[in-house]
């Protein structure tokens, strides 16, 4: 992972991380919050620093529920978990699946190691 | 063919950095009828300005052009130059080579050649410039003022005390606004009626201020000067004249049911009512929704107890015309309604609460005679929550852009007050950011802290949650120590976002006055201009134009009030020369043009014409020039091209058009 992958993140989730201004109402909200390393209101500080190693090897990644409360309540439109949800799909873009996955097979790939909310993610992802 | 001059200003570098001012110069020397041209590095100082007045004089010039920054800042400066030194002042055009050109180029090449071809429309435009004369208008010496909060009632004061007649238009029955509602005031504390009662007083008994309360404005005509304004007085349903503000109706009213308005509806009042006991007139109204003799015709109390005989059922709305010289907005603001924000619980629990409620619950005279309760049970709070920016700083569908200024202090202000009062109480203030510039602000806020031990935590709130037990949940970030925070606590007020009034935008629209996306009204320049609006005559005053505290307030209603009197202290105005007309031979009478006129300055009348030897008579448009303000919509939409503005005729603009295009 590297710049240029902070790069693709904020083409994938269309977040423009500048927007943020730090209110912390994203972490204040999320219900995942105990069980992050890196909180809602730092994934938007890690791209906007380039940092997605951190972001990819973070126990986050799969502890977000993909509820979205981050944003349906961040005032400044910046919707967090759409950093994490494009993060999610880098990772699994990386081990070179990418190809693979469309919504019919997603069944089929169910299986109990599979994360839940990467899941939800997805489907969320390919309904548009 | 005039004779032209060319003036080039370089602007310092503001110009001169970007477009090569030597090579216009020596361009446009070549273009028709131009007999000089020079630069200059600041054509609108005094040297600049003689520079021209010189080459006026010496060379004999009929027109001239400066090319410099935009009409709107110096197109005034060289046009009285050029009238001192003989020349007609509507022979002076500007080419704006800076917010058009230079500001918005980084090529030289570029830059220069376009600042060529703006220089060559002006030369072309000024070929066919003619000698206008302004007209001249009176001044009617009364100004009017819409909103009689504290913003309004300053602006009265200081016109009336400069000599000149002045009418306040207030919509609801009381003069006084928000600040009546407040308890006591940032950032000394001092108790808001205290300080609003006499200024309330001051302005009802002045000989030259004439309140109109429980009154509209209904429309507006007429321009600077010359404002004809048509007014609605609401039936009161109670005479002025004859109430002597005893008080027995409202005592023996049996609808005591609606919702006072006052008190934010956290209580209720009589459907004869007074807003509040210091209200000014304190003259009662009847309000028709819930006065049971005006639903059922039963009850008539009022009328029965009043010893005066003031009550009158009969009562209708009234409508007068006044005239004005000038007109000051001061209509104020209003909380945001917080239906989106459901994440706060505002709408199902009574002990959220906003923090103009809480002003009401920690006043003496308020729903809870001002023992800080709970407004579910009554019980004393022990564990208070404020959040602040709640619906400002929101770049989402559901709040507000801006800061609304004033939260952090008045919140800094509870906060104090209720640890002051009642030190068992926890108070706990959730902030993105403090921000109290001002005197003796910051010091105000870290008194929260410091000795009044308020506990400050950085980081916005996520939910407010009711729980079974009467108590509410409250989750939010700790982001300086990393925490959520889960706490439980019997109060939380909000630090609402403020807006403009409701109303606004209908007046700004009778006022054809700007006005922002966010509803505030816009200043003729934010900067130089702060309290005048765009459109002549109308000027700004309070919160109407932006978020700001009661100190700042009274100083821009202080600094309207100048500007009217400024105005007033004229006996006449002169009008601007660039009007329409029309031609009657070509008007054939359509309309169109009528009904384009934001300003009604068309009208229509018979007149004999003589077309080609035919004589009959037509009607025609004719324009009336003291109410035109020469915005063209009509020479636009005239299918006939009869309809012509002087100073911008369509020859003018076809003309610079052909020259931008050689
Ligand atoms: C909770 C809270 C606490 C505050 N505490 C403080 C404090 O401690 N210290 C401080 O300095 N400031 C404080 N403020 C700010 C203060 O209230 C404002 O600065 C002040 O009230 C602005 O005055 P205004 O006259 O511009 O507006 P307003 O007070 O809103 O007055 C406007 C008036 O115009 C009338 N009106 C509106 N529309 C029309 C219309 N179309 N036609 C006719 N009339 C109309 C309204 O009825 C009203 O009477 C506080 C504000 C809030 C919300
Ligand atoms: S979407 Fe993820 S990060 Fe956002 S609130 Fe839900 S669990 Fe937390
Ligand atoms: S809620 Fe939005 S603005 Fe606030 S910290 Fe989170 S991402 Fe940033
Ligand atoms: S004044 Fe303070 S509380 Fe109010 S919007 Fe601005 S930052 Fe937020
Ligand atoms: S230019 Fe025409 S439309 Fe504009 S104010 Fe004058 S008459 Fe009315």
């Amino acid at each position: 992972m590297s710049k240029h992958d902070a790069e693709m993140i904020r083409e994938i989730s269309g977040v423009n991380p500048l927007k943020c201004m730090k209110c912390g109402k994203c972490s204040a909200t999320c219900p995942a919050y105990d069980e992050m390393d890196i909180k809602p209101h730092q994934f938007v500080s890690y791209v906007l620093r380039g940092d997605i190693e951190a972001l990819a090897d973070s126990k986050s990644l799969w502890k977000c529920l993909s509820c979205f409360a981050c944003i349906e309540r961040c005032p400044r439109n910046v919707e967090p978990a759409k950093l994490i949800d494009a993060a999610r799909q880098a990772v699994i873009r990386q081990r070179g699946n990418e190809a693979d996955l469309s919504p019919d097979e997603i069944p089929a790939l169910l299986d109990e190691k599979t994360p839940q909310q990467l899941l939800v993610s997805a489907f969320r992802r390919y309904r548009r | 063919m005039q004779r032209i001059g060319v003036f080039v200003c370089h602007c310092g570098s503001n110009i001169a950095a970007t477009v090569d001012v030597k090579r216009v110069v020596e361009t446009v020397k070549k273009e028709q009828g131009v007999v000089h041209a020079e630069d200059y590095p600041y054509m609108c100082s005094e040297a600049g300005q003689a520079l021209i007045a010189a080459a006026i004089k010496e060379k004999n010039l009929g027109g001239i052009v400066v090319c410099s920054c935009s009409p709107r800042m110096h197109e005034a400066t060289f046009r009285k130059a050029a009238e001192r030194a003989g020349l007609n002042p509507y022979m002076v055009e500007i080419a704006n080579i800076r917010e058009h050109c230079s500001w918005i180029h980084k090529d030289m090449e570029e830059a220069t050649e376009k600042a060529v071809i703006l220089a060559r429309a002006a030369i072309a435009k000024v070929h066919l410039n003619s000698h206008l004369q302004p007209g001249e208008s009176l001044v009617t010496k009364r100004a009017l003022v819409i909103g009689g909060g504290i913003a309004g009632i300053q602006t009265a004061l200081d016109i009336a005390e400069a000599g000149y007649e002045v009418d306040i238009v207030e919509k609801t029955p009381s003069i006084g606004g928000r600040m009546s509602q407040l308890d006591k005031t940032f950032p000394t504390l001092d108790c808001s009626a205290c300080i609003l009662t006499p200024k309330m007083v001051d302005a009802a008994a002045h000989e030259k201020i004439n309140l109109y309360t429980y009154s509209e404005v209904e429309s507006v005509s007429g321009f600077v000067g010359n404002f004809s304004v048509d007014i609605r007085k609401k039936a009161r349903f109670v005479d002025m004249n004859k109430c002597t503000g005893c008080g027995l109706c409202q005592e023996k009213c049996p609808s005591k049911k609606a919702k006072s308005e006052f008190n934010r509806g956290l209580n209720t009042r009589s459907a004869i009512y007074t807003p509040f006991a210091q209200a000014i007139p304190n003259v009662p109204v009847i309000d028709t929704e819930s006065c049971v003799k005006m639903k059922t015709g039963k009850c008539g109390l009022c009328e029965k107890v009043c010893q005066a005989g003031a009550i009158d059922y009969s009562q209708k709305d009234e409508i007068i015309t006044e005239k004005y010289g000038a007109i000051v907005v001061a209509t104020g603001f209003d909380t945001i309604n917080l239906d989106q924000y459901g994440e706060y619980a505002y709408n199902e629990s009574p002990d959220v609460i906003t923090s103009l409620e809480l002003e009401r619950v920690m006043n003496a005279a308020g729903p809870t005679k001002g023992h800080l309760e709970r407004l579910s049970d009554g019980k004393a709070p022990k564990e208070i929550v404020f959040i602040q920016c709640v619906g400002s700083r929101c770049d989402d569908h559901r709040g507000k852009p801006y800061c609304s200024k004033i939260c952090c202090m008045y919140t800094a202000k509870h906060a104090m007050l209720i640890r002051d009062k009642y030190p068992d109480v926890n108070v706990t203030v959730f902030y993105i950011d403090v921000r109290t510039p001002g005197k003796n602000f910051d010091e105000f806020y870290r008194r929260a802290v410091e000795e009044y031990g308020v506990n400050y935590i950085k980081g916005q709130v996520g939910k407010v949650v009711p729980q079974p037990d009467g108590s509410l949940l409250v989750q939010g970030s700790d982001l300086l120590d990393g925490k959520q925070i889960k706490m439980r606590a019997d109060m939380v007020v909000l630090a609402t976002a403020i807006e403009p009034e409701a109303g606004v935008r209908k007046i700004a629209t009778m006022l054809t006055a700007s006005i922002d996306t966010n509803n505030f009204l816009t200043e003729a320049h934010p900067k130089l201009r702060p309290v005048e609006s765009p459109t002549a005559g109308v000027f700004l005053s309070g919160v109407c134009q932006g978020p700001k505290d009661i100190p700042e307030t009274v100083s821009q209603a202080g600094a309207a009030a100048v500007k009217v009197i400024g105005l007033l202290a004229k006996d006449k105005l002169l009008t601007n020369p660039c009007t329409a007309e029309s031609d009657t031979l070509l008007c054939n009478g359509c309309s169109v043009c009528q009904n384009v006129c934001p300003y009604g300055a068309i009208g229509y009348e018979d007149k004999e014409v003589n077309d080609h030897g035919i004589r009959e008579t037509r009607r025609v448009a004719v324009v009336n020039s003291a109410l035109c303000q020469g915005c063209g919509a009509c020479t636009v939409a005239c299918p006939s091209g009869a309809m012509d503005l002087k100073g911008f005729s369509n020859r003018q603009i076809l003309a610079e058009v052909d020259a931008i295009c050689r």
